[in-house]
Protein backbone atom coordinates (compact mmCIF):
# COMPACT_ATOMS: atom_id res chain seq x y z
CA UNK A 1 0.00 0.00 0.00
CA UNK A 2 3.05 2.75 1.07
CA UNK A 3 4.77 1.53 -2.18
CA UNK A 4 1.71 2.13 -4.26
CA UNK A 5 1.09 5.72 -2.38
CA UNK A 6 4.83 6.57 -3.07
CA UNK A 7 3.91 6.21 -7.24
CA UNK A 8 0.40 7.71 -6.51
CA UNK A 9 1.53 10.63 -4.59
CA UNK A 10 4.52 12.39 -7.44
CA UNK A 11 2.09 11.40 -10.35
CA UNK A 12 -0.87 13.12 -8.75
CA UNK A 13 1.66 15.98 -8.02
CA UNK A 14 3.25 15.42 -11.80
CA UNK A 15 -0.13 15.73 -13.30
CA UNK A 16 -1.77 18.74 -11.30
CA UNK A 17 1.42 20.86 -12.26
CA UNK A 18 1.01 19.78 -15.96
CA UNK A 19 -2.48 21.34 -15.50
CA UNK A 20 -1.79 24.03 -13.47
CA UNK A 21 0.67 25.17 -16.37
CA UNK A 22 -1.52 23.75 -19.31
CA UNK A 23 -4.82 26.28 -17.63
CA UNK A 24 -2.49 29.60 -17.68
CA UNK A 25 -3.66 32.27 -19.18
CA UNK A 26 -1.17 33.22 -22.13
CA UNK A 27 -0.66 36.56 -23.22
CA UNK A 28 1.03 38.39 -25.91
CA UNK A 29 4.82 39.46 -26.11
CA UNK A 30 5.92 41.88 -23.93
CA UNK A 31 6.91 43.63 -26.49
CA UNK A 32 4.15 43.32 -28.96
CA UNK A 33 1.58 46.23 -29.02
CA UNK A 34 3.88 48.58 -27.14
CA UNK A 35 2.53 51.44 -28.64
CA UNK A 36 -1.13 52.67 -29.88
CA UNK A 37 -0.02 55.19 -31.88
CA UNK A 38 -1.17 55.61 -35.74
CA UNK A 39 -4.02 53.88 -34.90
CA UNK A 40 -6.53 55.08 -37.19
CA UNK A 41 -9.89 55.79 -36.16
CA UNK A 42 -12.13 55.47 -39.41
CA UNK A 43 -10.37 51.91 -40.02
CA UNK A 44 -11.36 51.25 -36.43
CA UNK A 45 -14.97 51.96 -37.04
CA UNK A 46 -15.01 49.44 -40.08
CA UNK A 47 -13.46 46.71 -37.60
CA UNK A 48 -15.93 47.45 -34.66
CA UNK A 49 -18.64 47.48 -36.65
CA UNK A 50 -17.85 43.86 -38.51
CA UNK A 51 -16.57 42.86 -35.21
CA UNK A 52 -20.14 43.20 -34.15
CA UNK A 53 -18.75 44.49 -30.64
CA UNK A 54 -21.65 47.05 -29.91
CA UNK A 55 -24.57 44.60 -30.91
CA UNK A 56 -23.75 42.74 -26.94
CA UNK A 57 -21.87 45.43 -25.45
CA UNK A 58 -24.74 48.32 -25.59
CA UNK A 59 -27.51 48.63 -22.83
CA UNK A 60 -30.20 46.19 -23.45
CA UNK A 61 -32.88 47.74 -25.28
CA UNK A 62 -30.56 51.30 -26.21
CA UNK A 63 -32.12 52.60 -29.40
CA UNK A 64 -30.22 55.05 -31.59
CA UNK A 65 -27.27 56.61 -30.74
CA UNK A 66 -27.30 55.19 -27.41
CA UNK A 67 -25.62 51.94 -29.34
CA UNK A 68 -22.49 53.42 -29.14
CA UNK A 69 -22.77 53.94 -25.61
CA UNK A 70 -20.95 50.21 -24.27
CA UNK A 71 -22.31 49.99 -20.92
CA UNK A 72 -23.14 46.68 -20.92
CA UNK A 73 -25.79 44.79 -18.53
CA UNK A 74 -27.27 42.68 -22.09
CA UNK A 75 -27.93 39.11 -20.95
CA UNK A 76 -26.78 35.72 -22.82
CA UNK A 77 -28.53 32.49 -21.95
CA UNK A 78 -26.48 29.08 -22.61
CA UNK A 79 -26.50 25.43 -21.51
CA UNK A 80 -24.09 26.85 -18.57
CA UNK A 81 -25.59 29.33 -17.06
CA UNK A 82 -26.19 33.48 -18.25
CA UNK A 83 -23.17 35.47 -19.19
CA UNK A 84 -23.92 39.33 -18.71
CA UNK A 85 -21.85 41.64 -20.95
CA UNK A 86 -19.53 44.18 -19.36
CA UNK A 87 -19.18 47.60 -20.02
CA UNK A 88 -16.44 48.45 -21.97
CA UNK A 89 -17.09 51.78 -22.44
CA UNK A 90 -13.96 54.05 -21.88
CA UNK A 91 -14.98 54.99 -18.45
CA UNK A 92 -11.91 54.68 -16.15
CA UNK A 93 -13.40 52.92 -13.64
CA UNK A 94 -16.51 50.95 -14.75
CA UNK A 95 -15.14 50.68 -18.35
CA UNK A 96 -11.70 49.77 -20.06
CA UNK A 97 -10.53 53.32 -19.81
CA UNK A 98 -7.26 52.53 -18.15
CA UNK A 99 -6.76 49.84 -20.51
CA UNK A 100 -3.11 49.64 -22.93
CA UNK A 101 -3.23 48.59 -26.27
CA UNK A 102 -1.89 45.26 -24.91
CA UNK A 103 -4.71 44.47 -22.52
CA UNK A 104 -7.16 45.06 -25.90
CA UNK A 105 -4.71 42.63 -27.43
CA UNK A 106 -4.78 39.80 -24.46
CA UNK A 107 -8.43 40.40 -24.34
CA UNK A 108 -9.03 39.85 -28.11
CA UNK A 109 -6.29 37.12 -29.47
CA UNK A 110 -6.52 34.84 -25.81
CA UNK A 111 -9.11 36.02 -23.97
CA UNK A 112 -7.24 36.85 -21.10
CA UNK A 113 -8.32 40.46 -18.73
CA UNK A 114 -5.52 42.63 -17.52
CA UNK A 115 -5.41 40.55 -14.44
CA UNK A 116 -4.45 37.75 -16.03
CA UNK A 117 -7.92 36.00 -15.81
CA UNK A 118 -9.69 33.76 -18.42
CA UNK A 119 -12.62 35.15 -19.88
CA UNK A 120 -15.80 33.38 -20.44
CA UNK A 121 -15.55 32.25 -24.48
CA UNK A 122 -19.35 33.64 -23.99
CA UNK A 123 -16.73 36.58 -25.50
CA UNK A 124 -15.98 35.31 -28.73
CA UNK A 125 -12.16 35.21 -28.65
CA UNK A 126 -12.23 31.68 -30.17
CA UNK A 127 -12.83 33.77 -33.19
CA UNK A 128 -10.92 36.83 -32.35
CA UNK A 129 -8.09 35.18 -32.01
CA UNK A 130 -7.46 35.44 -35.79
CA UNK A 131 -7.45 39.28 -35.80
CA UNK A 132 -4.46 40.90 -37.55
CA UNK A 133 -2.49 43.27 -35.53
CA UNK A 134 -3.84 46.38 -37.17
CA UNK A 135 -7.48 45.89 -36.46
CA UNK A 136 -6.70 45.76 -32.68
CA UNK A 137 -4.75 49.02 -33.32
CA UNK A 138 -7.45 50.73 -35.41
CA UNK A 139 -9.86 49.12 -33.00
CA UNK A 140 -8.13 50.39 -30.03
CA UNK A 141 -8.15 54.02 -31.28
CA UNK A 142 -11.73 53.65 -32.22
CA UNK A 143 -12.68 52.54 -29.03
CA UNK A 144 -11.50 55.41 -27.09
CA UNK A 145 -13.57 57.97 -29.45
CA UNK A 146 -17.29 56.38 -27.62
CA UNK A 147 -18.85 57.83 -24.65
CA UNK A 148 -18.01 56.12 -21.52
CA UNK A 149 -20.82 54.66 -19.09
CA UNK A 150 -20.51 54.43 -15.58
CA UNK A 151 -22.84 51.53 -15.30
CA UNK A 152 -20.74 48.75 -13.18
CA UNK A 153 -20.79 45.72 -15.15
CA UNK A 154 -22.87 42.71 -13.58
CA UNK A 155 -21.88 39.26 -12.60
CA UNK A 156 -22.74 36.54 -15.01
CA UNK A 157 -25.18 34.05 -13.48
CA UNK A 158 -22.96 31.10 -14.03
CA UNK A 159 -22.88 27.84 -11.24
CA UNK A 160 -20.13 25.25 -10.39
CA UNK A 161 -18.61 23.76 -11.80
CA UNK A 162 -18.60 26.48 -14.87
CA UNK A 163 -17.49 29.45 -12.84
CA UNK A 164 -13.95 27.81 -11.83
CA UNK A 165 -12.33 30.33 -14.19
CA UNK A 166 -9.01 28.44 -14.11
CA UNK A 167 -10.50 25.16 -15.80
CA UNK A 168 -11.42 27.37 -18.84
CA UNK A 169 -7.30 27.03 -19.76
CA UNK A 170 -8.52 23.23 -20.55
CA UNK A 171 -11.33 24.59 -22.69
CA UNK A 172 -8.82 27.28 -24.51
CA UNK A 173 -6.26 24.19 -24.78
CA UNK A 174 -9.32 21.79 -26.25
CA UNK A 175 -10.96 24.62 -28.36
CA UNK A 176 -9.23 27.77 -29.34
CA UNK A 177 -7.30 27.49 -32.22
CA UNK A 178 -5.45 29.32 -34.26
CA UNK A 179 -5.41 27.88 -37.94
CA UNK A 180 -8.72 28.77 -40.48
CA UNK A 181 -11.22 25.87 -40.73
CA UNK A 182 -11.57 27.14 -44.41
CA UNK A 183 -7.97 25.85 -45.33
CA UNK A 184 -5.76 27.24 -48.03
CA UNK A 185 -2.97 30.22 -48.96
CA UNK A 186 -4.60 30.44 -52.41
CA UNK A 187 -8.11 31.30 -51.56
CA UNK A 188 -7.27 34.48 -53.64
CA UNK A 189 -8.04 37.96 -52.34
CA UNK A 190 -11.87 38.27 -51.85
CA UNK A 191 -12.29 34.57 -50.37
CA UNK A 192 -9.55 35.23 -47.80
CA UNK A 193 -10.77 38.72 -47.30
CA UNK A 194 -14.08 36.69 -46.43
CA UNK A 195 -12.85 34.17 -44.51
CA UNK A 196 -11.06 36.76 -42.32
CA UNK A 197 -14.46 38.70 -41.76
CA UNK A 198 -16.74 35.25 -41.25
CA UNK A 199 -14.26 33.26 -38.69
CA UNK A 200 -12.26 36.26 -37.38
CA UNK A 201 -14.07 39.31 -36.99
CA UNK A 202 -17.75 38.32 -37.67
CA UNK A 203 -17.84 35.16 -35.62
CA UNK A 204 -20.46 34.13 -37.83
CA UNK A 205 -19.59 30.53 -36.25
CA UNK A 206 -20.71 31.06 -33.12
CA UNK A 207 -24.18 31.10 -33.58
CA UNK A 208 -23.98 29.16 -36.99
CA UNK A 209 -22.55 26.00 -35.70
CA UNK A 210 -23.43 23.01 -33.26
CA UNK A 211 -21.27 22.94 -30.11
CA UNK A 212 -19.96 19.79 -28.63
CA UNK A 213 -20.80 19.23 -24.38
CA UNK A 214 -18.06 20.59 -23.50
CA UNK A 215 -19.61 24.01 -25.56
CA UNK A 216 -16.73 23.62 -28.25
CA UNK A 217 -17.86 24.40 -31.93
CA UNK A 218 -18.05 21.32 -33.64
CA UNK A 219 -15.32 21.95 -37.05
CA UNK A 220 -16.68 18.58 -38.52
CA UNK A 221 -20.25 20.90 -38.93
CA UNK A 222 -18.81 24.17 -39.47
CA UNK A 223 -22.19 26.20 -40.43
CA UNK A 224 -24.52 23.30 -40.38
CA UNK A 225 -26.98 25.56 -38.07
CA UNK A 226 -27.45 25.22 -34.63
CA UNK A 227 -30.35 25.11 -31.71
CA UNK A 228 -30.27 28.52 -30.25
CA UNK A 229 -28.19 29.20 -26.98
CA UNK A 230 -31.51 30.42 -25.27
CA UNK A 231 -33.51 26.81 -25.97
CA UNK A 232 -35.94 28.40 -28.15
CA UNK A 233 -35.62 27.92 -31.76
CA UNK A 234 -32.91 27.27 -34.10
CA UNK A 235 -30.04 28.98 -36.13
CA UNK A 236 -30.43 28.25 -39.92
CA UNK A 237 -27.60 26.21 -41.63
CA UNK A 238 -25.17 28.41 -44.63
CA UNK A 239 -23.80 25.21 -46.24
CA UNK A 240 -24.73 24.66 -49.81
CA UNK A 241 -26.92 21.76 -48.61
CA UNK A 242 -29.34 23.58 -46.93
CA UNK A 243 -28.79 27.51 -48.23
CA UNK A 244 -29.51 27.87 -51.86
CA UNK A 245 -29.30 31.98 -51.66
CA UNK A 246 -27.39 33.07 -54.77
CA UNK A 247 -23.80 35.11 -53.29
CA UNK A 248 -25.86 38.35 -54.61
CA UNK A 249 -28.73 37.33 -52.80
CA UNK A 250 -26.77 37.14 -49.81
CA UNK A 251 -24.56 40.40 -50.01
CA UNK A 252 -28.19 42.18 -50.30
CA UNK A 253 -29.64 40.48 -47.50
CA UNK A 254 -26.19 41.75 -45.33
CA UNK A 255 -26.77 45.10 -46.91
CA UNK A 256 -30.77 45.68 -46.42
CA UNK A 257 -32.33 42.78 -44.35
CA UNK A 258 -34.15 41.03 -47.20
CA UNK A 259 -34.49 37.55 -47.89
CA UNK A 260 -34.79 36.33 -51.64
CA UNK A 261 -38.16 36.00 -50.01
CA UNK A 262 -38.50 39.84 -49.24
CA UNK A 263 -38.91 38.87 -45.89
CA UNK A 264 -37.18 40.80 -43.19
CA UNK A 265 -34.60 39.56 -41.16
CA UNK A 266 -35.29 39.21 -37.75
CA UNK A 267 -33.86 38.42 -33.54
CA UNK A 268 -30.34 38.67 -33.08
CA UNK A 269 -29.60 38.82 -36.86
CA UNK A 270 -31.76 41.96 -37.38
CA UNK A 271 -28.46 43.18 -35.14
CA UNK A 272 -26.21 41.78 -37.04
CA UNK A 273 -27.37 42.94 -40.12
CA UNK A 274 -27.26 46.53 -38.81
CA UNK A 275 -23.68 45.86 -38.72
CA UNK A 276 -23.26 44.59 -42.04
CA UNK A 277 -25.26 47.16 -43.68
CA UNK A 278 -22.26 49.96 -42.75
CA UNK A 279 -19.30 48.04 -44.49
CA UNK A 280 -18.20 48.44 -47.64
CA UNK A 281 -19.97 46.73 -50.67
CA UNK A 282 -16.41 44.78 -51.16
CA UNK A 283 -16.73 43.35 -47.77
CA UNK A 284 -20.06 42.05 -48.04
CA UNK A 285 -19.50 40.18 -51.51
CA UNK A 286 -16.92 38.64 -49.92
CA UNK A 287 -18.55 37.28 -47.09
CA UNK A 288 -21.21 36.05 -49.60
CA UNK A 289 -17.57 34.56 -51.50
CA UNK A 290 -16.96 33.03 -48.47
CA UNK A 291 -20.42 31.24 -47.90
CA UNK A 292 -20.94 29.80 -50.98
CA UNK A 293 -17.55 28.99 -50.79
CA UNK A 294 -18.84 26.62 -47.64
CA UNK A 295 -18.65 22.56 -48.05
CA UNK A 296 -21.31 20.21 -47.01
CA UNK A 297 -20.62 19.19 -43.51
CA UNK A 298 -18.63 16.32 -43.19
CA UNK A 299 -20.59 14.74 -40.42
CA UNK A 300 -23.92 13.96 -40.45
CA UNK A 301 -26.91 17.07 -40.94
CA UNK A 302 -27.73 18.20 -37.91
CA UNK A 303 -31.43 19.10 -39.54
CA UNK A 304 -31.43 22.62 -39.18
CA UNK B 1 -63.83 14.12 -11.88
CA UNK B 2 -60.80 11.94 -12.02
CA UNK B 3 -61.75 11.02 -15.82
CA UNK B 4 -62.14 14.66 -16.65
CA UNK B 5 -58.72 15.83 -15.18
CA UNK B 6 -57.12 12.54 -17.31
CA UNK B 7 -58.55 13.93 -20.28
CA UNK B 8 -58.02 17.24 -19.88
CA UNK B 9 -54.26 16.16 -19.34
CA UNK B 10 -54.50 14.00 -22.52
CA UNK B 11 -55.62 16.88 -24.60
CA UNK B 12 -52.93 19.19 -23.32
CA UNK B 13 -50.24 16.89 -24.16
CA UNK B 14 -51.39 15.87 -27.32
CA UNK B 15 -51.95 19.55 -28.11
CA UNK B 16 -48.38 20.34 -27.33
CA UNK B 17 -49.00 23.36 -25.00
CA UNK B 18 -50.58 25.06 -28.33
CA UNK B 19 -53.92 25.53 -27.78
CA UNK B 20 -55.19 25.09 -31.52
CA UNK B 21 -57.95 27.96 -31.83
CA UNK B 22 -59.73 28.50 -35.09
CA UNK B 23 -60.90 31.33 -33.85
CA UNK B 24 -58.18 33.94 -34.85
CA UNK B 25 -58.07 31.96 -38.58
CA UNK B 26 -59.35 34.87 -40.44
CA UNK B 27 -57.27 37.64 -38.35
CA UNK B 28 -54.38 35.72 -38.77
CA UNK B 29 -54.59 34.97 -42.94
CA UNK B 30 -55.60 38.55 -43.13
CA UNK B 31 -51.91 40.01 -41.34
CA UNK B 32 -50.09 37.35 -43.58
CA UNK B 33 -51.60 38.35 -46.69
CA UNK B 34 -50.53 42.19 -46.31
CA UNK B 35 -47.78 40.94 -45.65
CA UNK B 36 -47.45 38.95 -48.78
CA UNK B 37 -48.56 42.16 -50.53
CA UNK B 38 -45.75 44.02 -48.95
CA UNK B 39 -43.30 41.20 -49.76
CA UNK B 40 -43.78 40.52 -53.46
CA UNK B 41 -43.98 44.69 -54.25
CA UNK B 42 -40.45 45.03 -52.24
CA UNK B 43 -39.48 41.89 -54.82
CA UNK B 44 -40.24 44.23 -57.53
CA UNK B 45 -38.25 47.00 -56.30
CA UNK B 46 -35.43 44.54 -54.67
CA UNK B 47 -34.81 43.01 -58.31
CA UNK B 48 -34.44 46.33 -59.87
CA UNK B 49 -31.94 47.59 -56.37
CA UNK B 50 -30.02 44.61 -57.25
CA UNK B 51 -29.78 44.76 -60.98
CA UNK B 52 -31.34 41.89 -61.59
CA UNK B 53 -34.46 43.61 -63.13
CA UNK B 54 -34.44 46.78 -65.45
CA UNK B 55 -35.12 49.84 -63.94
CA UNK B 56 -38.82 50.82 -64.75
CA UNK B 57 -39.90 54.03 -62.83
CA UNK B 58 -43.12 53.14 -63.41
CA UNK B 59 -42.86 49.84 -62.36
CA UNK B 60 -41.15 50.87 -59.73
CA UNK B 61 -43.84 53.79 -58.52
CA UNK B 62 -46.89 51.21 -58.71
CA UNK B 63 -45.01 48.95 -56.65
CA UNK B 64 -44.11 51.63 -54.12
CA UNK B 65 -47.75 52.87 -54.21
CA UNK B 66 -49.31 48.80 -53.43
CA UNK B 67 -46.75 49.11 -50.39
CA UNK B 68 -48.31 52.46 -49.21
CA UNK B 69 -51.36 51.19 -49.29
CA UNK B 70 -50.81 47.99 -47.72
CA UNK B 71 -49.59 50.15 -45.24
CA UNK B 72 -52.79 52.18 -44.35
CA UNK B 73 -54.45 48.63 -43.69
CA UNK B 74 -55.25 49.52 -39.50
CA UNK B 75 -53.05 46.29 -39.10
CA UNK B 76 -52.72 46.30 -35.15
CA UNK B 77 -56.67 46.24 -35.48
CA UNK B 78 -56.03 42.34 -36.96
CA UNK B 79 -54.38 41.35 -33.44
CA UNK B 80 -56.78 40.91 -30.90
CA UNK B 81 -55.17 39.18 -27.53
CA UNK B 82 -54.83 35.53 -27.88
CA UNK B 83 -54.41 35.72 -31.67
CA UNK B 84 -50.54 34.85 -30.93
CA UNK B 85 -48.16 32.55 -32.13
CA UNK B 86 -48.12 31.17 -28.76
CA UNK B 87 -51.67 30.35 -28.65
CA UNK B 88 -52.58 29.75 -33.03
CA UNK B 89 -50.42 27.35 -35.00
CA UNK B 90 -48.94 29.01 -37.88
CA UNK B 91 -48.62 32.72 -36.27
CA UNK B 92 -45.51 33.53 -35.72
CA UNK B 93 -46.49 36.83 -33.71
CA UNK B 94 -45.20 37.25 -30.26
CA UNK B 95 -48.05 37.83 -27.59
CA UNK B 96 -46.54 41.06 -26.64
CA UNK B 97 -48.02 42.69 -29.96
CA UNK B 98 -51.38 42.65 -27.59
CA UNK B 99 -49.93 44.08 -24.20
CA UNK B 100 -48.31 46.60 -26.27
CA UNK B 101 -50.36 47.89 -28.85
CA UNK B 102 -49.19 51.64 -28.71
CA UNK B 103 -45.68 50.12 -29.24
CA UNK B 104 -46.76 47.83 -32.13
CA UNK B 105 -48.83 50.62 -33.73
CA UNK B 106 -45.67 52.89 -33.43
CA UNK B 107 -43.55 50.32 -35.46
CA UNK B 108 -46.04 50.28 -37.81
CA UNK B 109 -46.98 53.75 -38.88
CA UNK B 110 -42.96 54.01 -39.31
CA UNK B 111 -43.29 51.53 -42.39
CA UNK B 112 -46.09 54.34 -43.52
CA UNK B 113 -43.48 57.25 -43.41
CA UNK B 114 -41.21 54.55 -44.96
CA UNK B 115 -43.61 53.68 -47.86
CA UNK B 116 -44.69 57.18 -48.01
CA UNK B 117 -41.28 58.07 -49.67
CA UNK B 118 -41.10 55.02 -51.25
CA UNK B 119 -43.57 56.73 -53.49
CA UNK B 120 -42.41 60.12 -53.27
CA UNK B 121 -38.58 58.94 -54.65
CA UNK B 122 -39.29 55.30 -56.34
CA UNK B 123 -39.79 56.37 -60.12
CA UNK B 124 -37.01 59.10 -59.85
CA UNK B 125 -34.37 57.00 -60.69
CA UNK B 126 -32.44 53.57 -60.29
CA UNK B 127 -30.27 55.00 -57.45
CA UNK B 128 -32.65 56.39 -55.15
CA UNK B 129 -34.10 52.46 -55.05
CA UNK B 130 -31.20 52.05 -52.59
CA UNK B 131 -32.60 54.59 -49.73
CA UNK B 132 -35.37 53.77 -50.35
CA UNK B 133 -35.28 50.36 -49.95
CA UNK B 134 -32.69 51.01 -46.71
CA UNK B 135 -36.10 53.07 -45.17
CA UNK B 136 -38.39 50.33 -45.89
CA UNK B 137 -35.97 47.24 -44.75
CA UNK B 138 -35.05 49.64 -41.18
CA UNK B 139 -38.79 49.43 -40.51
CA UNK B 140 -39.60 45.95 -41.05
CA UNK B 141 -36.48 45.01 -39.14
CA UNK B 142 -37.49 47.11 -36.27
CA UNK B 143 -40.88 45.73 -35.92
CA UNK B 144 -39.71 42.25 -36.90
CA UNK B 145 -37.08 42.14 -34.32
CA UNK B 146 -39.16 43.22 -30.77
CA UNK B 147 -42.75 41.19 -32.21
CA UNK B 148 -41.52 38.22 -34.00
CA UNK B 149 -41.20 35.09 -32.90
CA UNK B 150 -37.67 33.76 -34.27
CA UNK B 151 -38.25 30.96 -36.68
Amino acid sequence: MVKVLRLIVPAAIVAAGIAWVMTAPKTVAEDAFASPEGGEVARGETVFRAAGCGTCHAAPGAEGDDKLVLAGGQSFPSPFGAFTAPNISPDPDHGIGEWSLQDLANALLHGVSPEGVHYFPAFPYTSYTHMGDRDIVDLYAYLQTLPASSAPSQPHEVGFPFNIRRSLGGWKFLFLKDDWVMDGNDLGAELTRGRYLVEALGHCAECHTPRNALGGLDRSRWMAGAPDPSGKGTIPALTPDKLSWSATDIAYYLESGFTPEFDSAGGHMAAVVENTSRLPAEDRAAIAAYVKALPVPVAASTGY
Amino acid sequence: MKKIVTVLAATAILSGGTVVAQEYKNQIKARQGTMWVIALNLGTLGAMAKGEAEYDAEAATTAAESIQAASNIHVPALFPEGSDGEMNEGSTAKASISQDIAGFSEKWAALGTAADKAVAEAGTGKDALGPVMGALGGACKSCHETYRIPQ
